[in-house]
């Protein structure tokens, strides 16, 4: 019942985006589908910008009132649109890639192999 | 509301075991159901009310008469029998379909239908939650309906499904780019994006509404509709639901509830982007003579004459979302069915264009005319220019330090 | 009890779990839609925040605009749809070691500046709600070059207030038109030779 009234802080809102930014990290890692690794740049970005906009909100610093206030929120919305445009050429060439070679395994992308 | 409830449940004597915080938090739970209630009352009574009236419409278009024998001489119970039937038809799931996203899919885009209702204002401050970006709101929420579509389309493991999914999203997806365009012309003469406000600058008498404030915002609001038509899948942009071509589209697997919750969204959708057009355009609550003003029935006179007008503008909103679903239902039984690439021309070759070059004749129009036509109310800048009191003029641009915040603007008054 | 609190852990929850089961599912579907889930759920933990107006832009364009061409292009290259493309045993230990100790590096160090343990919510009890912030309006407004909340604060070289974002609106803008001509471009349709 003590961690439904306690107060949220940036703190909190820290820990959402790291926890985001790291299955981010793991997804880019670990999937071998082409679209599984541009979901995790997904989760990367989205856990930046939680942090930014947690950062920038006047309801959860308890003193100093404010944080960086606006800049957080420009921040994350211009990575919001650099994230769509981006998603948008990743796209683009995943799909080339399935046309060229019937598959979206990254690992059968090797033909520059040594 | 949750205010003054928090602040009189203990006064009233009643839950006083409850300790001092969880009667705060009951109170805004109370205020948030009866919320959604409402709005869901709406909903369904106004899918129920839809149907019956396609149907009609659609018989007297077509030259017969519609439904005649559920509840009386016209027909008016027959989407409670429809209904019923529904409800006790078998529930059926194809067996290679994906299970959990099947029955997850018309949730999906009922919820996202029925969102966007509680940032529309009914009335004068008469909306479920009051939201400084009240219009990109639901343009957002709205457009969260084709996951629903998708995943039905994908989940049902049929190709006619697929392929109605595909067809939508892409229309949907689409049509968000004229919409937006064209919903921006009435927020940038009104300078706010708070519905609300919207519809408070629209008061008086017919000549404020937002329709007829330039020839732009005019032509602005009939492509608006064309792109909400298309948006919301009503005939002549249905191809997602092409019963000639692709059996029925996304939702051919389902049947009895589960089409049913597709269909709700669908009025749902309509009514809302009916209502939103209805706040943007043809002034939201605000009558064509404003008979409240005259009467003097406001708040300040006595708080029941004020309830008593809001109530009216009420009517007023409900009248006009009904006028243009009657229009969309008319168009519907009126004109043929477009093509796929025939929608997407539409949308990129036409719609599209005209809605920018209808956005930059309303920019000039309002940089030009600041206080609007001679007859009307000039809707002006918000921000004011201090010192000289005056609002700035097209000759004279105003430099940074002259330029602040009105103090009444501040809180978004 | 805080609505605030407990719509925080609700929103936190939902966002964190779903994006975990991203990761440990292998179907890409589901991936697909329980990364929809989790960015709407973020989108929720923006409006708690206050920020309502990039909550909007979120649900807009994160989610209804590139979740939807990820969903269209998951369609489309999901021939089979269950094929399994598995990751090594080695590769996951390899992945849960190095996010581990990315994870125990971050956590800690989002506690430790005391600033940021605490939110500011008013006292339990007191029925006084924070009047609604204009936040569309001064970001619009930011975005044109003015900033009205640091009037005073700016750059010695410039106006009063002028500090906005109105060199990175016209970039990002020139930036998503190379973008749709370039993506426009590599997705053509290509003639076959033969």
């Amino acid at each position: 019942m003590d961690l439904l009234s306690q107060s949220v802080g940036v703190s909190h809102f820290m820990v959402v985006g790291a926890i985001m930014f790291v299955s981010g990290v793991v997804c880019m890692a670990t999937k071998r589908n082409a679209l599984g690794v541009l979901m995790g740049i997904e989760l990367v970005l989205n856990g930046a910008n939680v942090n930014f906009v947690a950062l920038s909100s006047e309801f959860l610093t308890k003193d100093t009132g404010g944080g960086i206030g606006l800049d957080g929120q420009l921040i994350a919305l211009f990575v919001i649109v650099l994230a769509a445009a981006e998603a948008a050429v990743a796209l683009a060439i995943v799909l080339n890639f399935y046309n060229n070679h019937a598959t979206i395994d990254v690992d059968r992308a090797d033909e520059l192999k040594g | 509301m949750a205010e003054y409830l928090a602040k009189n449940l203990p006064d009233w004597g009643l839950f006083n075991w409850l300790p001092e915080s969880v009667l705060h938090a009951l109170a805004y739970f109370v205020v948030a159901l009866i919320h959604c209630i409402l709005l869901i009352q709406v909903v369904a009574v106004g899918a129920l009310v839809f149907i019956w009236l396609e149907r009609k419409v659609a018989g007297r278009i077509q030259d017969r008469l519609g439904p005649t024998r559920v509840g009386g001489k016209f027909g008016w119970l027959q989407t409670l029998a429809d209904g019923l039937k529904l409800i006790t038809k078998e529930d059926l799931m194809p067996g290679a379909a994906d299970e959990m996203l099947f029955k997850l899919a018309p949730y999906i885009s009922f919820c996202a239908s029925f969102a966007a209702y509680i940032a529309l204002p009914f009335s004068d401050g008469w909306v479920a939650l009051e939201l400084n970006a009240g219009v990109f709101f639901i343009l957002a929420v709205m457009g969260l309906e084709v996951f629903g579509v998708i995943l039905a389309g994908y989940s049902s493991a049929s190709k006619w499904s697929l392929f109605g999914g595909m067809r939508e999203a892409a229309q949907v997806v689409s049509y968000e780019v004229p919409m937006g365009l064209c919903v921006v012309v009435p927020v940038l003469i009104c300078g706010s994006m708070d519905l609300v406000q919207i519809g408070r600058m629209q008061q008086g008498w017919f000549t404020n509404w937002l329709i007829f404030h330039d020839p732009f915002t005019f032509i602005t609001f009939w492509v608006y509709f064309t792109c909400a038509l298309a948006s919301v899948n009503r005939a002549p942009f249905d191809l997602a639901e092409a019963e000639s071509e692709l059996v029925a589209g996304f939702h051919t697997e389902y049947s009895g509830l589960r089409w049913s919750f597709f269909f709700m969204a669908e009025y749902g959708s309509m009514f809302a982007v009916s209502g939103l057009a209805a706040i943007l355009f043809f002034g939201g609550w605000n009558g064509p003579v404003p008979i409240t003003s005259i009467l003097h029935m406001t708040h300040d006179v006595h708080p029941i004459l004020g309830y008593l007008a809001n109530f009216l503008g009420m009517l007023n909103f409900v009248f006009k979302c009904c006028l243009w679903v009657t229009f969309m239902i008319w168009i519907r039984w009126t004109l043929p069915r477009l093509r796929i690439d025939q929608v997407m021309k539409t949308c990129l070759k036409y719609c599209t264009p005209i809605a920018a070059v209808m956005f930059a004749g309303a920019v000039l129009w309002t940089y030009w005319l600041p206080g609007g036509l001679p007859w009307q109310r000039p809707f002006g800048n918000r921000y004011s220019v201090s010192g000289t009191g005056a609002a700035p003029t097209p000759s004279k641009v105003p430099s940074a330090s002259d330029l602040t915040l009105a103090a009444g603007e501040e809180g978004g008054a | 009890m805080n609505w605030h609190s407990f719509f925080f852990l609700l929103f936190a929850a939902i966002s964190c779990g779903f994006a975990v089961m991203v990761v440990l599912s292998s179907n890409i579907v589901r991936m697909a839609f329980y990364l929809i889930v989790s960015l709407g759920a973020t989108a929720g933990l923006f409006f708690l925040a206050g920020a309502d107006f990039v909550a909007a832009m979120q649900l807009m364009i994160y989610v209804g605009g590139t979740l939807v061409l990820l969903v269209f292009g998951v369609m489309l290259t999901a021939q089979s749809p269950f094929v399994s493309m598995k990751t090594s045993g080695g590769d996951w230990i390899l992945a849960f070691l190095l996010s581990g100790s990315l994870l125990a590096f971050l956590i800690p160090a989002a506690f430790s500046v005391s600033d940021w343990r605490e939110g500011a919510t008013p006292a339990v009890g007191s029925v006084d709600a924070p009047p609604p912030r204009n936040t569309a309006d001064r970001l619009g407004l930011g975005l044109l070059g003015v900033r009205v909340d640091k009037l005073e604060d700016r750059p010695a070289m410039l106006r009063a207030g002028m500090a906005g974002y109105l060199l990175p609106f016209e970039i990002v803008s020139v930036h998503l038109l190379v973008v749709l001509v370039g993506a426009a471009y590599l997705a053509r349709t290509k003639r076959r030779a033969g």
